[in-house]
């Protein structure tokens, strides 16, 4: 009957597509560090939607801080950040994203002598987030450094913008086209920007083929915990080479691994859709409460804040600046509304033939987690999807409880489990 | 006195939990539509041009009982949204027709859908307020955005709305808000005159009814104000920051006056009163109002500001008061409140300008605390 594996808890998931995404976002990381040593010109973004493609076409080094942010957590490093922004008056119900990374900022973590360069531009691409416009005030006040407010309309009415939506955001390109241009001193090449949209184009199509695949059974890889190593490449590199080429490569490993039945676990027991992002500071903890059931995700939200590729847009070279428009507004996850958001994951419990949703509700981030309650009535109530609900954080430590957790998790697939013999009686 | 019988009227159509003001409205006007206005911003001209009611929609106060609300949203979410949520479950909001939310913050763009998906009866609109102020592009987004809430309004009315009704409309709340402004001013001038208690219930209860209603009554305040006799007190002279959405209790307000502060000014009700001038009237209604929302809308914690930045705001207001301290007033869990602290604490300490953070939810019965902390800073103020 009902069992959870036992999970060595320094059991290692890596596969070589992992391995590949390190390598190639720590060679960004080494870029990022000598341009802050020499100074060389750096534009902030956020990651939901954005155009990096812009900043790419004038050789500015992008910068996330919401990666910045995570990597803290990742390791282990955030608390005494967060304090340290708490302590500046922060409140301990702001998102704990923005507090990690001012508290890191304070202690000296941009320009010369820290791990990213100072901002010569902050470009706030207000993408669905309002936090992210008070993030980005609070950094190109501290910072000195000059802000484009990237004002992106909400995708308000059905599933498409309107063309006034579309034309504001193009005419706003046009603008920070010019900021760039100013700050760089270059010149914009149109054709440049087309050959790094090529780029973006390939890698979103990669990336698309692969979240396909998880249609497999047992799928190749995991959806949620295995998506994070593929959104360095897909939001922060989007747009070069190394990007499109490491998806070249996933696709190839994931249909070998397709094909050979292969999949992250031993055995999938359970196919699930994960919805919100993941508890950083224990993420390996939290991935071992799921492999402890055989559970694996096919498909997740949280991997579709940048982009929302596996539904067909691409970004498109012959129309450089309305694609990049159209993707800010329609082609992400977190300009679309909250029922938009049910309905991509009815697609993905149907087409990815899923038996559960699993989301994970995170306390800084009202964006994904307001009315999630009301998302787990609609997918029990409504559709009978069978539907946890377990809360964290994505970047504060504090947040997590691990024997609750386990508790929960081991709960609903306890009851899962006991329903899948039931139906098979 | 007159004054106090208005305001009395106005708080017993505060306090209707049955929003017995929007009913008569509807007995009167057969076929007539109400609707609910989300805090902080709706263009509100137009539902009127529309010959339909505009209602503040500010949650339930400590008037309800969370019973389904609190399995929507999570413990981590403001109480407006919960009990807006709430009212509809309770059927507080049949009297409403349609509703209309803004991209103010996460949680109130995330509550417009669960709204829509709950009451399927409720037009629910949404709007997205421009956050860039500089590019040009702008102006004729935010017209374009309004003139598709127009439509919306029509399609709710069932009738198209014509360029002279948005006219007067336009004029109607230019003079309301005028007159707020001059009620503001003599507040600031001479608060012994008109409490904040009074102001806010004179101001509050005007988004329930018509509002050429609403501008008789502030126009008769007006007019009875300088007759009062009282006598200006030793207070301490503060400005309240951060209620602009969520309201705080009447009974916090008063707390407030009672510890010995005169509030000369606030952002209670910020997008009620949102133009720091009249909008333009000889220019075409939308347009005039989106050159008004983009040039000359009030700073706010919910809105971008570009080069004028919200701090430089918040000082200057404090000196134009002549106001001696600030008094944050947050309701707890709101991010864009929290989150403009930080930076408001920095500017108020280099202008020397002590403050004081008081943050409120709804369901506030107990204020003795809250008066401590407030005694306690009065008197480190008189005695400095
Ligand atoms: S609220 Fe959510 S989406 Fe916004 S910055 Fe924080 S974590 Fe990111
Ligand atoms: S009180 Fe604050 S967090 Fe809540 S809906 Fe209003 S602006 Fe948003």
């Amino acid at each position: 009957m009902a069992t959870a594996i036992r999970v060595d808890k320094d059991r290692k998931y890596q596969s070589e597509v992992n391995d590949h995404s390190k390598r190639i976002l720590t060679e960004y990381y080494d870029q990022l560090a000598r341009a802050a040593r020499q100074g060389e010109a750096s534009g902030f973004l956020m990651i939901s939607g954005n155009c990096v493609e812009i900043l790419r076409a004038f050789d500015m080094h992008p910068v996330f801080p919401e990666v910045n942010a995570l990597q803290l957590a990742i390791r282990k490093q955030s608390l005494p950040m967060i304090l340290k922004a708490e302590q500046m008056g922060y409140s301990s119900d702001n998102c704990a994203y923005v507090k990690a990374d001012i508290g890191m900022l304070m202690s000296g973590g941009y320009g010369p002598q820290g791990t990213a360069p100072s901002p010569s531009l902050v470009v706030c691409n207000y993408v669905g987030c309002n936090v992210y416009v008070k993030w980005f005030e609070h950094i190109a006040e501290f910072c000195q450094a000059p802000l484009f407010m990237l004002d992106i309309p909400f995708l308000r009415e059905g599933d498409r913008p309107s063309q006034d939506d579309i034309t504001y955001v193009v005419r706003q390109l046009q603008e920070l086209i010019a900021t760039c241009s100013r700050i760089t001193g270059k010149p914009f090449d149109i054709d440049r920007l087309r050959e790094v949209l090529a780029f973006s184009a390939r890698a979103e199509e990669g990336w698309s083929r692969a979240k396909h695949r998880c249609k497999s059974r047992p799928a190749p890889f995991d959806a949620y915990f295995d998506s994070i190593n593929m959104m360095g490449p897909i939001n922060v590199l989007r747009g070069t080479r190394e990007a499109a080429e490491f998806f070249d490569f996933a696709v190839e490993a994931f249909e070998a691994l397709a094909v050979q039945g292969k999949g992250p676990l031993a055995e999938e027991r359970f196919r699930t859709i994960v919805e919100g992002p993941p508890p950083y500071p224990y993420y390996r903890n939290f991935r071992n409460l799921f492999a402890a059931w055989g559970a694996v995700a096919v498909n997740s939200t949280y991997s579709t804040v940048g982009g929302l590729w596996e539904f067909g847009f691409r970004h498109d070279p012959r129309r450089p600046l309305e694609s990049i428009a159209e993707q800010m507004v329609v082609e992400n996850l977190t300009n679309r509304s909250l029922t938009a958001r049910y309905q991509q994951i009815r697609r993905y419990v149907e087409d990815w033939a899923a038996d559960a949703l699993v989301i994970h509700s995170i306390k800084s981030c009202r964006l994904f987690s307001a009315g999630q309650g009301d998302m787990r009535e609609y997918f029990t109530r409504e559709l009978g999807v069978p539907t946890l609900l377990v809360e964290s954080d994505l970047e504060d430590p504090r947040y997590y409880s691990e024997a609750q957790m386990k508790n929960r998790i081991d709960a609903f697939f306890e009851a899962l489990e006991h329903k899948k013999f039931l139906a098979k009686g | 006195m007159a004054i106090t019988r208005i305001i009395d009227r106005c708080r017993a159509r505060l306090e209707d939990v049955e929003f017995g003001s929007v009913r008569d409205w509807k007995a009167r006007h057969p076929g007539g539509k109400a609707v609910g206005c989300f805090p902080v911003y709706t263009p509100v001209e137009i539902i009127h041009a529309a010959g339909m009611l505009p209602v503040g929609l500010f949650g339930g106060g400590n008037t309800i009982e969370l019973a389904n609300a609190d399995a929507r949203f999570q413990s981590f979410v403001c109480s407006i949204a919960k009990t807006t949520l709430e009212m509809g479950f309770q059927g507080r909001l049949k009297l409403l027709d349609g509703t209309i939310f803004s991209s103010i913050c996460d949680v109130a763009r995330n509550l417009s859908s669960v709204m829509a998906r709950n009451f399927p009866e409720l037009q629910v609109e949404y709007i997205h307020h421009a956050q860039n102020m500089t590019s040009p592009a702008a102006v004729d987004y935010v017209e374009s955005e309004f003139a598709r809430i127009q439509r919306n309004m029509e399609r709710l009315a069932g009738h198209p709305v014509s360029q002279e009704a948005l006219a007067s409309s336009l004029k109607t709340y230019n003079r309301i808000r005028g007159a707020l402004r001059d009620l503001y001013r003599v507040r600031r001038e001479s608060p012994h005159l008109i409490s904040t208690v009074e102001l806010y219930v004179l101001a509050r209860s005007g988004t329930l009814v018509p509002p050429e209603e609403h501008l008789g009554e502030l126009m008769e305040v007006l007019a009875l104000l300088h007759a009062r006799q009282d006598r200006p007190k030793d207070r301490v002279r503060v400005v309240i920051e951060s209620a602009f959405c969520e309201q705080p209790p009447l009974d916090l307000l008063q707390v407030v006056e009672e510890a010995g502060c005169y509030i000369v000014d606030d952002d209670l009700l910020t997008g009620w009163r949102w133009y720091v001038e009249d909008v333009p009237e000889d220019l075409p209604p939308l347009r005039a109002l989106a050159e008004s929302y983009i040039r000359q809308s009030v700073y706010s914690s919910v809105r971008h500001d570009g080069p004028r930045s919200r701090t430089a705001g918040l000082v200057e207001k404090v000196r134009r008061a002549g106001a001696q301290a600030v008094i944050f007033m947050p309701a707890k869990f709101c991010e864009p409140a929290l989150f403009d602290y930080p930076l408001f604490r920095l500017a108020l300490e280099e202008a020397n300008i002590p403050h004081l953070v008081i943050e409120f939810e709804e369901k506030m019965w107990t204020f003795e605390r809250t008066r401590n902390e407030l005694e306690t800073f009065v008197e480190s103020m008189l005695f400095d």
